[in-house]
């Protein structure tokens, strides 16, 4: 009889965690680093400048081990392109959130090196959840990532409205983790085991898809991811979370953390319950379709710009929530590919957040008012990132494509989901309300003659938004650098089977028309 | 056995849920999130008798998990406190967000 409980790794799969460990390890020794002296600007720096070194290891890590190690469909670990691009994205972003948040540190003379070693914590949470393949495992690495995000969003310790977010994200967080945590033990009492292949076999082999206890679990880790991805009826405490955390840190809320939990979410639902996929199916495309609706129109009435980029980040997880209702391997990689613009987008535009923003004032949109007439650059760039968000074609690059790739798998799923991509592609439409609207103010508007004078844009901030700005056009033009591995991404044990027609293993390439276009 | 214990956990999670909806103080709200996680421990240890040890290893892994969410979670609410010299939430609506 096998055990029922089995954590082991393979042993030729040994090497699959080396990247995550390199993390861990590495973190701890910096939180050791970042107490050592006292706090100081330049202790600070250095800890963060060790921070973004060990991000890039961790990088070459996971670029090696996605081309040596093959795929494997068993261990709790799991092994595929799927996991090592996520882990990708992740790291991309934390580098992103590091390289701003010193920046920021320096400007708001906040001296706490910790800053830096809590987002890597983070960051090692997030990589876990890339690659559990076990419900014990998706439980400690969101934990692991949310205990860490909550310290962040409360580490301005002077502002009251930080503490205030932080206190919101905290009991919410660990209201939502309990939901999640009741789902995973309903489950594992339906199914008697907590891996995810396993479950899907125990469903298949004892006709449990009509469980009560197995429906309720999985209305349960509904709930749960609801609350971590801020979809609709649970997004409540996101404007307000984005909106007392410091800057680079709701960045980093709104694009890695949501990213991480998008991409268990996915597995947990494609690897787990595809048998499923009637029951749950009409439950994510309802709250996709709310959430794209609610978080567009609300974005509409945002003049406070933070606010108005957690309302988009909303509405973009309604977009995300389509590939996952989808529920077939190309949507999958529609939605890696999606992330990737997302974050590339997000932090280039929280990147413009930081340069405008002095003293402890949030940045309205009038703040930006004329920015082409004095700052034609930062102006741009801003375009770039908002028209990315909108999913505008050519100058959004990246953005427009990572929305045709959803809606293509939308279309082309076994049962096409034609009511999704048309919420989808007319809510694009209603946010162009409040994307062009900032692009509008920035060109059209004089700038006011008692507008306090931008400041001069720090080294690293620059670097993160030209680097964010050319990777989302240059993605925009050749999105094939990136698909070619999130293609190959899928393993073929996430093409659901059972009594859904099985669909045939997505590409994820752009139909001739939209490559065309795009160039 | 086995039915009596999932009702009870049943019972206590509905409880912990009701209580972090109306209740207004952040401390009894985390004691009620601290609730439901005991309610869920109690459904994994039930569900461990009749599958083996895996319920009982989770339940470790919730307890650990939830003791290093109170030390962050304490400290948080210490935090706000400093600013305010109140735990209470009336200005906060929960369930508005």
């Amino acid at each position: 009889m096998r055990p029922f409980f089995d954590l082991s790794i393979p042993s030729h799969l040994s090497a699959a965690l080396v990247p995550d460990l390199i993390l861990m390890g590495g973190a701890m020794i910096l939180l050791l680093v970042a107490v050592w002296r006292r706090e100081s600007s330049e202790h600070q720096r250095f800890v963060g400048m060790l921070s973004i070194g060990l991000c890039v290891v961790t990088m070459a890590a996971v670029w090696i081990m996605m081309n040596r190690l093959g795929t494997a469909t068993d261990g709790p670990i799991a092994v595929d392109n799927f996991r090592w691009m996520a882990d990708l994205v992740i790291l991309l972003g934390t580098i992103a959130a590091l390289a701003l948040g010193i920046d920021d540190n320096d400007r708001s003379g906040t001296t706490t090196a910790e800053t830096h070693v809590l987002i890597l914590l983070a960051s090692s949470g997030m990589m876990l959840l890339a690659g559990a393949r076990d419900l014990m495992i998706v439980f400690l690495g969101i934990e692991l990532m949310s205990v860490a995000s909550y310290a962040l969003a409360g580490i301005n310790r002077r502002s009251e409205r930080s503490a205030e977010g932080a206190l919101k994200y905290f009991l919410l967080g660990a209201f939502s983790t309990a939901f999640l945590l009741y789902g995973i033990a309903l489950v594992y009492g339906a199914t008697g085991t907590t891996g995810l292949h396993e479950i899907r076999m125990r469903v298949l082999e004892h006709g449990l898809s009509t469980s009560p206890i197995l429906l309720i679990g999985i209305a349960m880790l509904l709930v749960g991811f609801g609350f971590k991805v801020s979809t609709v009826p649970f997004h409540m405490w996101a404007p307000d979370v984005y909106d007392g955390s410091p800057n680079p840190v709701t960045a980093y809320m709104a694009a890695t953390v949501k990213a991480a939990a998008f991409v268990a979410f996915l597995r947990v639902w494609l690897e787990a319950f595809p048998s499923e996929f009637g029951s749950w199916h009409r439950a994510v495309a309802g709250l996709a379709i709310a959430t794209m609706i609610i978080g567009n129109a609300i974005g509409l009435q945002q003049r406070n710009l933070k606010r108005l980029l957690a309302y988009s980040s909303i509405a973009h997880a309604g977009s995300i929530l389509v590939a996952i209702a989808v529920g077939t391997t190309q949507g999958a990689s529609a939605m890696l590919f999606y992330l990737l613009a997302y974050t590339l987008a997000t932090f280039g535009a929280f990147a413009v957040i930081i340069v405008m923003s002095h003293a402890d004032a949030p940045v309205m949109t009038a703040d930006l008012n004329g920015l082409w007439t004095v700052r034609p650059w930062l102006a741009v760039a801003m375009t770039v990132f908002l028209l990315s968000l909108m999913g505008f074609p050519i100058a959004g690059g990246a953005g427009f494509l990572a929305k045709w790739y959803i809606v293509n798998a939308a279309l082309q799923a076994p049962a096409p989901q034609y009511a999704l991509s048309i919420v989808l592609v007319l809510t694009t439409v209603i946010s162009a309300g409040y994307y062009l609207y900032v692009v509008m103010l920035m060109f059209m508007r004089p700038r006011s003659l008692d507008a306090p004078a931008v400041p001069a844009t720090r080294s690293l901030t620059q670097a993160v938004m030209v680097a964010c700005a050319a990777l989302i056009l240059v993605l925009g033009i050749a999105p094939d650098l990136v698909l070619r591995y999130a293609n190959v991404g899928i393993p073929s044990t996430m093409v659901p089977r059972g009594p859904r027609p099985v669909g045939t293993p997505g590409t994820g390439q752009a139909p001739p028309a939209a490559t065309a276009l795009a160039r | 056995m086995l039915a009596e214990s999932l009702f009870f956990s049943a019972v206590l999670f509905t409880i912990g849920v009701v209580g972090v909806l109306t209740r207004r103080n952040a401390i009894i709200i985390f004691m009620c999130v601290e609730l439901m996680l005991n309610a869920v421990n109690l459904t994994f240890v039930a569900f461990a008798q009749v599958y083996g040890a895996a319920g009982q290893v989770f339940v470790f892994f919730v307890m650990t998990v939830a003791a290093a969410e109170a030390a962050v979670g304490l400290a948080i609410i210490i935090a706000l406190f400093r600013h305010r010299q109140t735990v209470n939430l009336s200005n906060i609506n929960l369930l508005k967000g």
